[in-house]
């Protein structure tokens, strides 16, 4: 079963067979662009929280910890039930495209980078902090410095929150429908397809599917890992 | 953890000392029987009438439970994908191929029908005016007794269903209706399961009554079954009478309409194998 699934994982990938780079392809850009939105807003997010002291942040702290466990299908059903035609976003006719997906995931993502991002932040010494207010640094000049102090942190924030969207099945499956439209791939991934494989008995294939994935998600982890060490390490 | 484990396997032995532990076998079906609500149903009808048996239910597409036989992982089969079911006996997979029930297949569509198959003369010119106009189409596209039935009405018309209007979406009779109604598309559908997700649909029964929409339902016991006993007494039960009589009763009181018609009552069941 195992060297048969490696015999067409291989096939699959030199085959040339559009549909399965399609998919692959969509599986990459769904999890780029969730993780992209996830830092936009996760990371000053986590900057803040990691960065002040405020009443009512300990609320704060609580809600990102719990959103980090937040479960897939509860992310995709929401986000179905708001885009569906009724929903309070129904006029967008978004449901069921490489959109709806992003939206989300960007939920599922973002407490990771926010968590990560305010666990790295908040263990940089107060000395530095002081010595760089005392230097004259704004508030937002000392956020950059503490960014810099942390970007190997940082960069292991996006290694969670790639790891989280790219192997994430039940909302995208919710929300985008594993829908081909033409006979073109339209919001079938590669986790998606491991469902429908596998529900069609197509164990080798599903494993193929797999096999790829798992693959990818060491490819991606090797070139942020090397980057997090070799340039960002400090 | 695995005190835990041992505790929970200790207590569950307690509850049960004084009766035998029952046999659990497993049946692999369709989605169409799952989303439809009878295999929730039927099981413990069953487990009443056979004591010590329990049937643990995997519902999948066809060619799943097709591959989950061969392999022995399944028991017995609930299938409605006669050429499929065919192929399997030749194969000696199965023991034997006995008819359960059968429902209708149905064509439904947005109330509008601006593709007009209400009064198409059959389900393939249905078919074909979806095509003809361009107007969308939900395909379950997962190889299931639905899907390859909608292929085959698709081979009557001649065409290749191809272009943006033709959405495959590789689930379950279920979503594959939400999917439809979201997107106020047309799409093949069995009448149980849309009898059962009706209330939560904007799309209507638009086409029924070709003799091609006819979905029938066989029941296999495996021939290299772990539990070949219990998927033959599962058979004989679903095919005989406590098992047809749960068949004609299943869906009266929540809608008013059996979702099947039991074998034991179709016109030609005298003639079938």
């Amino acid at each position: 079963m195992i060297p048969q699934s490696i015999t067409d994982a291989i096939e699959l990938l030199t085959s040339g067979d559009p549909y399965t780079y399609s998919v692959i392809w969509l599986s990459l850009k769904v999890a780029f662009f969730s993780l992209l939105i996830a830092t936009i807003i996760g990371l000053p997010i986590g900057v803040i929280l990691g960065m002040t002291r405020f009443a009512g942040r300990i609320g704060f702290l609580i809600i990102v910890n719990a959103a980090m466990g937040l479960p897939p299908v509860v992310a995709g059903l929401l986000v179905f039930m708001v885009l569906r035609n009724e929903g309070a976003l129904g006029p967008l006719d978004m449901l069921f495209t490489p959109g709806a997906m992003v939206i989300a995931q960007v939920p599922l993502a973002m407490p990771l980078i926010a968590g990560v991002t305010m666990a790295a932040i908040s263990t940089v010494g107060r000395p530095i902090r002081l010595q760089a207010r005392a230097l004259g640094a704004s508030r937002i000049q000392e956020a950059m410095m503490l960014m810099r102090e942390k970007r190997a942190s940082l960069v292991g924030a996006c290694i969670v929150g790639f790891g989280a969207t790219i192997s994430e099945v039940g909302a995208i499956l919710i929300t985008g429908g594993n829908l081909l439209v033409g006979g073109r791939n339209y919001t079938r991934t590669m986790t998606t397809a491991i469902v429908l494989e596998t529900r069609l008995g197509n164990f080798s294939r599903a494993l193929a599917f797999a096999l790829i994935l798992l693959l990818i998600i060491v490819f991606v982890n090797i070139f942020l890992t090397r980057a997090q060490i070799t340039r960002f390490e400090t | 953890m695995r005190k835990w484990i041992a505790l929970t396997l200790l207590l569950s032995g307690c509850g049960s000392a004084d009766t035998v532990p029952p046999t659990s076998f497993v049946v692999a079906s369709t989605t169409s029987t799952q989303d439809s609500g009878f295999l929730d149903g039927m099981a413990p009808e069953f487990e009443k009438a056979n004591p010590g048996l329990s049937p643990k239910v995997i519902a999948v597409g066809s060619g799943e439970a097709m591959e989950l036989g061969r392999r022995g992982d399944a028991d017995v089969l609930l299938a409605h994908s006669p050429k499929d079911e065919e192929m399997f006996m030749q194969e000696g997979k199965g023991i034997l191929r006995d008819p359960v029930m059968s429902n209708d297949f149905v064509i439904a569509g947005p109330a509008s029908d601006t593709a007009a198959i209400g009064d198409a003369t059959d389900a393939a010119g249905a078919l074909l005016r979806i095509a003809q106009s361009r107007k969308l189409f939900v395909s379950r596209g997962d190889e299931s007794g639905t899907h390859i039935r909608e292929i085959e009405l698709w081979a009557e018309t001649g065409v290749t269903p191809r272009g943006t209007w033709y959405l495959e979406s590789g689930q379950g009779m279920a979503e594959s209706l939400m999917i439809a109604s979201e997107k106020a598309a047309y799409v093949l559908t069995d009448s149980a399961t849309f009898t059962v997700m009706e209330g939560k649909l904007k799309i209507i029964r638009l086409f029924a009554g070709d003799p091609l929409l006819v979905n029938r339902y066989s029941v296999i016991p495996v021939t290299n079954a772990r539990r070949q006993q219990a998927a033959l007494d599962f058979a004989r039960w679903l095919t005989g009478p406590l098992g047809q009589e749960f068949i004609r009763n299943f869906g009266r009181k929540e809608h008013g309409v059996s979702l099947f018609v039991p074998a034991s009552e179709h016109a030609d069941s005298a003639g079938e194998s």
